[in-house]
């Protein structure tokens, strides 16, 4: 059996919302094993984007645990949790979020050159990585010049480019039309199958349905976990 | 991520605003610029001064009497002074000024520097004779009416020097024969009142002609610029025992005024400088200004790089060096700016002024720490940014 990349325990966010107090995640606790293919799936307001939030390393919980590779990413500080989102996370997201100014090969380049790659390194891993997504004879082009499934296709690029041990994509198809969705949905699974782990968060349970298993996050709490079937058979 | 990129995605994110970065490193090129000119065009008229008072001669002193019908000097005393002081002054002469019309058939000058002198002046201003010979002792011992001119005298009145020598001049009145001319002193311009514009008669036939017993003006060339203040002491223990009260003499020496007018010109330059400098400030807080926008408009960006894995470090350090190089930038344009407006100025206004090296040095220095202060606030609130609220923003 393959072992753990991710490890959560009984994980608490809780937010001051004036009087009020939020739990956005209230004790959420699961693991992912490495090469699986993930769907995080919920509604607006369910606590999934702060589980993404968490689960990328961008925040940290309140309270709980949670393991990254073996490393307890929760305690750590501002500059370590840099360190983790470079080195093994990639992340990919539904407004592509590239940077408009710079080119494609200057956008893939941008978590190698926070990695402290030389210059020729750089160019060699991202021209690769362009190369897997098709769009290596681009590089010279502007994100704008691009349509939203190529600009998609250049964020999963970035994503690879520092070759992560997790892939977060947070809702990859939400801004696509159906066709680039498929594409970009099979070129997920396409990821997944050469061994890459996935995590996909999305509200939308037929897009969930891609992945190999589903979790399903409802009033902060994990209310669904087990097998894309499975998860079927309940819709 | 080193330095090198920093730099170049400084580069790119000013050139990609061009507009904006223009006029925010406005205020930088004219801060740089007002100091520059300022500084240079003070420096300029000053050093001109200066070169006017180092041309009366450094080793000089002028003595000035009051004269009481009780108490006085006259000019067999100061000679008597001067004899016994060989060691310290090399010359002296008596020196009476004289306001005269010359003539000379229909022609005259008015504006002429007339003065009545000893055989020494000559010697004593390093001057030099074209033609002829200069005053003597004997013509100042007989109060013969002879002179010597300047080159400007000798070429206005008389055409050439050679011309002008043994004509007569008439002075006030008088008729007086020019038995030299002395060398041209100004090689650029010819003028009246200028420095070829003089005449030299002896002291004592300048003393008659404006009916004055006694001679109140004297000059006192030191061997030595280093005797300056022994000799000016020597000299004033010397009138202080004939007049009784420091009031009714004056003994100035030109290293001292010389010394004063260098205190004066750092004391200027520093004040218009200071001001200048305010103008700088100015522009900082524009430089500030433009670089919190920039922090806002960009959050997103500052999002996704966060996201991507840059460090606070890795903001902080793109938007300090962003800053320090747009008022680097604008630092550059400054200097250069500032160097030839003060070419143009100072030849409009007549003197040659040249940006000093210090001047460029302290404002573009300036203009950097500028960058790097006014650049920090926003830099660190950039990176102070949580990635979460900046990939949020739009």
């Amino acid at each position: 059996m393959a072992e753990p990349l991710i490890e959560l325990k009984e994980i608490y966010k809780v937010y001051q919302m004036g009087e009020e107090e939020v739990r956005a995640n209230d004790g959420v606790t699961m693991t992912i094993l490495r090469g699986e293919f993930v769907a995080i799936v919920g509604k607006s307001g369910s606590g999934k984007s702060t589980l993404m939030n968490i689960i990328g390393a961008l925040d940290v919980p309140s309270d709980g645990e949670y393991l990254l590779g073996g490393a307890d990413v929760g305690s750590m500080s501002d500059n370590q949790l840099a360190q983790i989102r470079n080195k093994m996370i990639g992340f990919i997201f539904q407004q592509y979020n590239l940077l408009p100014r710079l080119n494609l090969l200057e956008n893939v380049e941008l978590p190698l050159l926070y990695s402290g790659a030389g210059t020729e390194e750089r160019k060699e891993r991202a021209m690769a990585s362009l190369e897997r997504v098709g769009l290596a004879e681009k590089w010279k082009n502007l994100p704008n010049q691009l349509s939203g499934g190529q600009q998609q296709r250049v964020s999963i690029a970035r994503a690879l480019a520092g070759n992560p041990s997790l892939i977060l994509a947070d809702e990859p198809t939400g801004a696509l039309d159906s066709k680039t969705s498929r594409d970009v949905l099979d070129f997920l699974k396409e990821l997944n199958d050469e061994g890459n782990t996935i995590v996909m968060i999305t509200h939308d349970s037929t897009i969930a349905l891609e992945a190999r298993r589903v979790i399903r996050v409802h009033d902060g709490k994990i209310n669904f976990d087990g097998d894309v079937n499975e998860y079927s058979a309940i819709l | 991520m080193n330095i090198l990129q920093s730099f170049k995605m400084a580069l790119k994110s000013i050139w990609g605003n061009k507009m904006r970065s223009f006029l925010t490193m406005l205020g930088i090129i004219i801060g740089v610029a007002s100091v520059i000119i300022l500084v240079s065009l003070v420096n300029g008229q000053m050093s001109y001064m200066k070169d006017s008072f180092t041309s009366m001669g450094t080793n000089q002193m002028t003595v000035r009497l009051t004269n009481l019908t009780t108490r006085y000097a006259d000019v067999d005393d100061m000679y008597q002074f001067y004899n016994d002081n060989r060691d310290l002054f090399s010359h002296m002469t008596p020196s009476v000024s004289v306001s005269a019309t010359l003539k000379y058939g229909t022609e005259s000058l008015e504006d002429t520097t007339v003065t009545g002198v000893s055989e020494e002046y000559l010697d004593m201003k390093d001057q030099t004779l074209n033609a002829g010979r200069f005053i003597s002792y004997s013509d100042i011992a007989s109060r013969q009416k002879v002179c010597v001119v300047g080159y400007y005298v000798a070429w206005k009145l008389y055409g050439s020097v050679d011309n002008a020598i043994d004509k007569t001049i008439k002075m006030n009145g008088s008729a007086y024969r020019i038995v030299g001319v002395i060398s041209r002193q100004d090689e650029d311009e010819l003028e009246a009142g200028g420095t070829d514009d003089i005449l030299y008669l002896p002291y004592s036939s300048a003393a008659k002609m404006n009916n004055t017993a006694r001679i109140s003006n004297y000059v006192f060339a030191t061997s030595d610029t280093d005797y300056t203040a022994k000799a000016k002491e020597s000299l004033e223990t010397f009138l202080m025992g004939i007049y009784k009260d420091d009031s009714l003499f004056r003994v100035t020496a030109m290293s001292e005024m010389l010394e004063s007018l260098d205190s004066m010109i750092s004391m200027m330059s520093m004040v218009l400088g200071g001001i200048a400098g305010i103008s700088l400030l100015v522009a900082g807080v524009g430089v500030m200004n433009i670089m919190l926008v920039s922090v806002t408009e960009r959050t997103r960006e500052i999002g996704i790089r966060k996201a991507l894995g840059a460090k606070k470090i890795n903001i902080m350090q793109q938007f300090v060096i962003e800053a320090a190089v747009t008022s680097s930038l604008g630092g550059v344009v400054g200097i250069v700016v500032g160097s030839v407006a003060t070419t143009i100025v100072g030849a409009a206004i007549g003197i040659t002024a040249t940006p000093t090296p210090g001047a460029v040095i302290v404002s573009f220095s300036v203009s950097v720490g500028i960058g790097l202060l006014f650049g920090y606030m926003p830099a660190s609130r950039a990176a102070n940014l949580s990635p979460i609220d900046a990939l949020r923003s739009e």
